[in-house]
């Protein structure tokens, strides 16, 4: 199979994920029992402008069969109509244009120290094996995996603010391009707290690839044949492994995704997490359905992405 | 002459019983065999003792009364987890809120596993179209991360213990789909499986008496890391003030509540804290021990690893 059709196969295959994701979603938001949306409008109508209860209307398919309901809310969502939220009566790609940045931002600084975390310890416990410094790996790991983000987020804020005297978040969030200083050391903790989680599990799986690799004969090879100890390290064992890696990575994005709900509650960073949680506790149901299908497509497409990226980067992964 | 061909075809009954010992220790025998297993399977035990005394309010004290001669009071002897600022005993609380968590965590598995199991033996066995399908959909629900789920459906339809366990169940059920279903498909073209498709067995019969019990540890060993990942799910929606409505506290609402307090009383976080990481690491443990019992090879490998 070329690249070219490999892509354009990933790529059909994902936009139908995406097609049955929204549909889930729309079932699971509108058609359920308890589905509070019309009494939720009827509340909130009066406060809208016309054109926004039009958008609305278009938005929820209102008085239709829930077939075209699903369409119509589709059409609204891909042309850019993500619904009025019933709480601020702002639009929902105005809150979640605002959101967004903040869950991204400290989305990517948790997958790095992750990854730092995993692949760090995950290294040196693949090559000392069952000494000292794999043991201490795995303890690492068995904690990272046990204790909830939400737990380590609460010790760190009581730790820096009762202990250190320090409370970057109680300025309000400001963006990084305002002040990129204050703007890293109000995502540093929170970063760093996901982080754990995310770092047991890459930790786990690069372990065990690295351990796989070499034990295969290629690896005795290099070392027979004199290949030096960083190189081996490096380009004959990590290279190998780092599908294996990248494949966890990609899946701990949706792990990450779920985690900053919590976190940004406890650090009160206005991300997405933060805007999900307000939405869901005042019924706001046009911001929880476009939330939670935005989390989702990002991670499909990540998840593609990090396909794309081994099938390049890996040929054995093309002959399937 | 015939006495010759009795004693081939039936080896004599003390050997019989020499390799039953040593092949089949049974489950128990295997978890315990191993050490996470073991340390997992003495933990769980004490978790679900725990809880169940928590739910039939066998507790020190009685969770809700509020002593106002031991407010705020460290950890002792009297109160293992120490008082909160009503004189509540934390250790009391937290055996009620395990209680409360267990009991969504345990029917969250359920969920799951019943209809992710069949989800998973239907699609490995049939094969074909049916198979493509219900592997599309779990690609699908796969694609929404398990909390977010779990937070559309509270929304829907609500935090009563039944909607949070169907809220946390549901994300787990593509999980026990994928997991059930390569060796289903490996099982049906087994020797065994085909001879009874030949003596004329009826499918029921040869999903549910044959294939089933083949792949119990598989989904043993899911369950019991579905269970751990559960606990921490409930705990992380109630901690958001989405769990059960009061009177009923699990032990995410109690973290919540001691969040203002733990600068001062840093033991009204730390004990349901606890409860939550050592249940956890139980179930994590026991999933360890009960995959070393179904799978010795990977045991052999983990050892020389």
């Amino acid at each position: 199979m070329t690249i070219f059709s490999f892509v354009v196969r990933r790529i059909l295959s994902m936009l139908l994920t995406l097609f049955g994701v929204s549909v889930i979603i729309f079932v699971v938001l509108r058609l359920l029992p308890g589905n509070a949306v019309t009494a939720a409008m009827g509340v909130s109508v009066g406060l809208l402008t016309h054109a926004q209860v039009a958008a609305l209307n278009h938005y929820y398919g209102v008085g239709q069969p829930p077939v075209e309901q699903y369409f119509s809310w589709l059409h609204a969502t891909l042309t850019g109509n993500l619904g009025i939220s019933l709480a601020t009566r702002e639009s929902v790609s105005t809150l979640i244009g605002s959101a967004l940045p903040v869950t991204l931002e400290l989305a990517l600084f948790a997958m790095i120290f992750g990854l730092i975390i995993g692949v760090g310890f995950g290294m040196i416990g693949a090559l000392h094996p069952g000494r000292w410094q794999d043991d201490l790996g795995q303890g690492v790991s068995v904690f990272g995996l046990a204790v909830p983000s939400f737990i380590i987020g609460t010790v760190m804020v009581t730790f820096l603010a009762s202990v250190f005297h320090y409370f970057p978040s109680s300025k309000g969030f400001v963006g990084f391009f305002t002040n990129p200083w204050l703007n890293f050391q109000q995502i540093l903790f929170p970063a760093i707290t996901l982080s754990f989680g995310v770092g047991a599990a890459i930790m786990r799986s690069t372990r065990a690839a690295v351990l796989e690799v070499s034990n295969l004969n290629f690896a005795r090879t290099a070392l027979g044949k004199g290949v030096s100890r960083r190189a081996f390290v490096w380009r004959h064992l990590f290279l190998n492994a780092l599908t294996a890696v990248t494949t966890m990575s990609g899946i701990q994005l949706g792990y990450l995704f779920g985690g900053t709900v919590i976190i940004e509650q406890i650090f009160i960073l206005p991300g997405m997490g933060r805007l999900l949680i307000s939405a869901i506790n005042n019924r706001d149901f046009p911001v929880v359905q476009s939330v939670t299908l935005i989390f989702a497509a990002g991670f499909v497409i990540v998840n593609i992405l990090v396909d794309l990226f081994y099938t390049m980067v890996d040929p054995r992964t093309r002959e399937r | 002459m015939s006495q010759n061909i009795h004693q081939l075809i039936e080896p004599p009954t003390d050997q019989v019983q020499a390799n039953a010992s040593q092949k089949h220790v049974g489950w128990f025998g295997a978890v315990w065999g191993s050490r996470n297993g073991r340390i997992g399977l003495i933990i769980v035990v004490l978790t679900i003792i725990g809880a169940i005394c928590g739910s039939l309010g066998v507790t020190p004290y009685p969770p809700a009364n509020q002593d106002p001669n031991a407010v705020l009071k460290g950890v002792s002897l009297s109160h293992l987890f120490g008082t909160d600022q009503f004189g509540r005993d934390v250790f009391s609380g937290a055996l009620q809120g395990l209680g409360v968590s267990l009991e969504i965590a345990a029917l969250a598995v359920l969920i799951a596993g019943i209809i992710g199991t069949l989800g998973g033996i239907v699609a490995g066995y049939l094969g074909s179209w049916t198979s493509a399908i219900i592997m599309r959909f779990t690609d699908m629900m796969f694609a929404i991360p398990a909390i977010l789920f779990a937070l559309a459906i509270v929304t829907a339809l609500g935090s009563s213990i039944l909607d949070s366990a169907i809220a946390i169940g549901v994300g787990w059920i593509p999980i026990y789909v994928r997991v059930v279903r390569s060796p289903v498909l490996a099982l049906r073209d087994a020797d065994f499986v085909r001879a009874g498709r030949v003596l004329g067995f009826s499918r029921s019969r040869l999903l549910f008496r044959h294939i089933l019990p083949n792949i119990a540890g598989v989904v043993a060993v899911q369950t019991s890391l579905a269970l751990a990942w559960a606990i921490i799910a409930e705990a992380g929606l109630s901690y958001l003030g989405l769990g059960p409505p009061p009177p009923l506290e699990s032990l995410g609402e109690m973290v919540s509540q001691s969040s203002s307090l733990a600068a001062t009383a840093w033991w009204t976080l730390a004990g349901p804290s606890l409860v939550i990481i050592i249940a956890v690491i139980g179930f994590n443990f026991l999933g360890d021990g009960l995959r070393d019992a179904a799978d010795p090879r990977a045991r052999t490998k983990a050892r020389k690893a």
